[in-house]
């Protein structure tokens, strides 16, 4: 009996400082999000007023907000197709070439922009894409003569985007190598035997083996993925470009972060949260929906 | 095909591999190493070819840095913040991990769904509510006649990065724990153990390996991270991260035109965690995979 209170007590004790901190930083914090898409209120004064969906029929009428939209989507679907498939590749490469030399080099290489800073790598491709002293231009003015109009990387509207989404596959195409190596790893070495007897070919083996063995592990990876795309592109759109040069690499969150913080208006840019949210569970689903497989077992 | 053939296609095939892996090699590091030898150059040194290399060893822009642009002070407070918020992460969600791992009890299914579910809130989306609810509770205790207390504070910003660090900590501890026999408690209870005994003296000790991989995973995150302390330590006079320092320090710079103590001010965030990756690099990936994604 004595034994039961303490257990109790015990459980109470241990769990109770994580389930309440857990509440105040992040269930109370993400319902007000939701709560707060519902008002109308503008900066420190306290005045709250509800006014319903309000803020989401402006949002729908908002160019900007279409603008960051486009943006974000179009930063999901380049970067995720394009860092999955190096990934993948690099991935089969360094865990099927056995005879390959420096692999262990080339997965710690690959893997130091994912232990970088945000900061760190904002500024990092500063350095790259600066118009007059940077490392790019300067790369390119061997090909295009020393005279050649500097291209401005982070001042074009129409290339600035890309810019973006390259440093967001420079940071990303490690993790996942590292990820997608592990996976591949688990595969009996006898399969590929066994396929190199009857002749298959790398490419092949690559895609009627390989993929398909760790299909389960992309999936999960590509959900994660585009969740964790839309905070990248945030935090480094903000470091980088601060959304401009006028509002050509908005993306969501840093349009709500804009809306809340410079404009002062947070029930809007709450609006702008909720909608996030919304978009990224409904993709995650689709992204799952439609990749749907049979498993195969080994 | 014949023999000579394969073989011939095989190197093609190889060389290719070796440049393809070398091209992204060769731009991973080049420009890192390239922050490197900017850091010791001269201002003036960065107008020009940029593969110049540097002409001397000019030590004074991380003197410069350190005093004149503050980098000393926000180091102090990054490590601060980060060993403080690592503290509480693992006070708290250590013995969360276990009870509910371990322990069958009424709401442990609720909580541990609720836990889960965390790991898809990322702190970019509820940032601003948190920031919201600090300026509240700050006017609460001016309106009592008190200082404000929660925003400009980096205890405050340690507390937030370890309650948000929680589920995915919370997730991966759990995931070792529930793989240990059972034996090990019933038999210390037999010796008269109590819970908290058992729980510190025996089950901890052990879970050592998945420790290590929290704590290398979230100061990676909380020493780089820059956008919860650039939203709660806004105060222009008050205390400031590495990170959020760098960030005013690089916005500043085209004005300022103070590359060389920018670019010492980037290896002093950058050094920590490249030694710590060059030591562990090996423990790092793997436990990366052992406990699953970080979104």
């Amino acid at each position: 009996m004595e034994h039961q209170k303490g257990r109790k007590l015990f459980i109470t004790l241990c769990s109770a400082p994580a389930v309440i901190l857990f509440f105040v930083f992040m269930i109370i914090p993400t319902f007000n999000v939701f709560k707060m898409s519902l008002y109308k209120w503008g900066g420190f004064s306290s005045k709250r007023t509800f006014v319903g969906l309000e803020n989401f029929q402006k949002l729908f009428k908002d160019m900007k907000f279409f603008q960051s939209f486009q943006n974000t989507v179009l930063l999901i679907v380049l970067v995720s197709i394009i860092t999955m498939s190096l990934a993948l590749f690099f991935a089969a490469i360094l865990s099927r070439e056995k005879t390959l030399k420096g692999q262990n080099f080339f997965r710690v290489v690959f893997y130091i922009p994912n232990i970088l800073s945000i900061v760190i790598i904002s500024a990092i491709f500063s350095a790259i894409y600066d118009p007059n002293n940077g490392m790019l231009n300067s790369l390119l003015a061997l090909f295009r003569g020393q005279d050649a109009e500097p291209i401005y990387w982070l001042g074009t509207q129409s290339i600035v985007i890309y810019s973006i989404a390259a440093a967001m596959i420079w940071q990303a195409i490690g993790y996942y190598m590292v990820m997608y190596m592990a996976s591949m790893a688990a595969i009996p070495e006898s399969l590929y035997e066994s396929a190199n007897l009857e002749g298959a070919s790398r490419r092949t083996q690559f895609f009627e083996l390989t993929i398909p063995l760790i299909w389960t592990n992309i999936r999960t990876t590509l959900t994660f993925f585009i969740i964790s795309n839309i905070n990248l592109s945030f935090t480094l759109v903000k470091a980088m470009t601060s959304g401009g040069p006028d509002g050509s690499t908005e993306v969501f969150l840093s349009y709500m972060y804009k809306q809340a913080y410079t404009n002062s208006s947070y029930g809007y840019g709450m609006a702008i949260g909720v909608i996030v949210f919304v978009f990224s569970f409904a993709l995650s689903a689709i992204v799952n929906a439609i990749t749907k497989r049979e498993p195969i077992e080994f | 095909m014949n023999k000579k053939e394969t073989f011939s296609s095989d190197r093609i095939y190889h060389l290719f591999v070796y440049v393809v892996l070398g091209l992204l090699a060769v731009s991973i590091l080049v420009p890192v190493a390239w922050v490197f030898m900017a850091s010791i150059k001269e201002n003036s040194e960065f107008y020009g070819n940029p593969w110049k290399l540097p002409m001397g060893i000019h030590w004074q822009n991380f003197v410069d840095a350190w005093t004149k642009a503050h980098m000393g002070e926000y180091m102090l407070n990054s490590v601060l913040v980060t060993a403080i918020a690592l503290c509480i992460l693992l006070v708290v969600a250590l013995p969360a991990a276990y009870v509910l791992s371990r322990f069958k009890f009424r709401l442990r299914k609720l909580i541990n769904v609720l836990f889960m579910g965390g790991l898809f809130i990322n702190v970019n989306y509820i940032v601003v509510p948190i920031f919201l609810m600090f300026v509240d509770a700050d006017k609460a205790l001016r309106g009592w006649g008190l200082n404000g207390f929660f925003l400009n504070n980096i205890f405050i910003v340690a507390l937030v990065y370890a309650a948000t660090a929680l589920p995915f900590t919370i997730y991966l501890l759990s995931g070792y724990f529930v793989t240990l026999p059972k034996a090990y408690e019933e038999a210390a209870y037999i010796d008269g153990a109590s819970h908290t005994q058992t729980m510190v003296q025996i089950i901890f000790p052990m879970a050592q390996p998945s420790i290590i991989t929290v704590v290398l995973f979230n100061f990676l995150s909380f020493w780089n991270e820059y956008i919860i302390a650039m939203t709660l330590l806004s105060d222009p006079n008050g205390p400031k991260t590495l990170s959020v320092g760098l960030m005013n320090l690089m916005k500043a710079q085209n004005a300022a035109a103070q590359y060389g103590q920018m670019y010492a001010g980037l290896v002093m965030v950058m050094l920590p965690t490249l030694i710590l990756y060059i030591c562990v690099q090996k423990k790092l990936t793997k436990g990366m995979t052992l406990g699953g994604l970080k979104g």
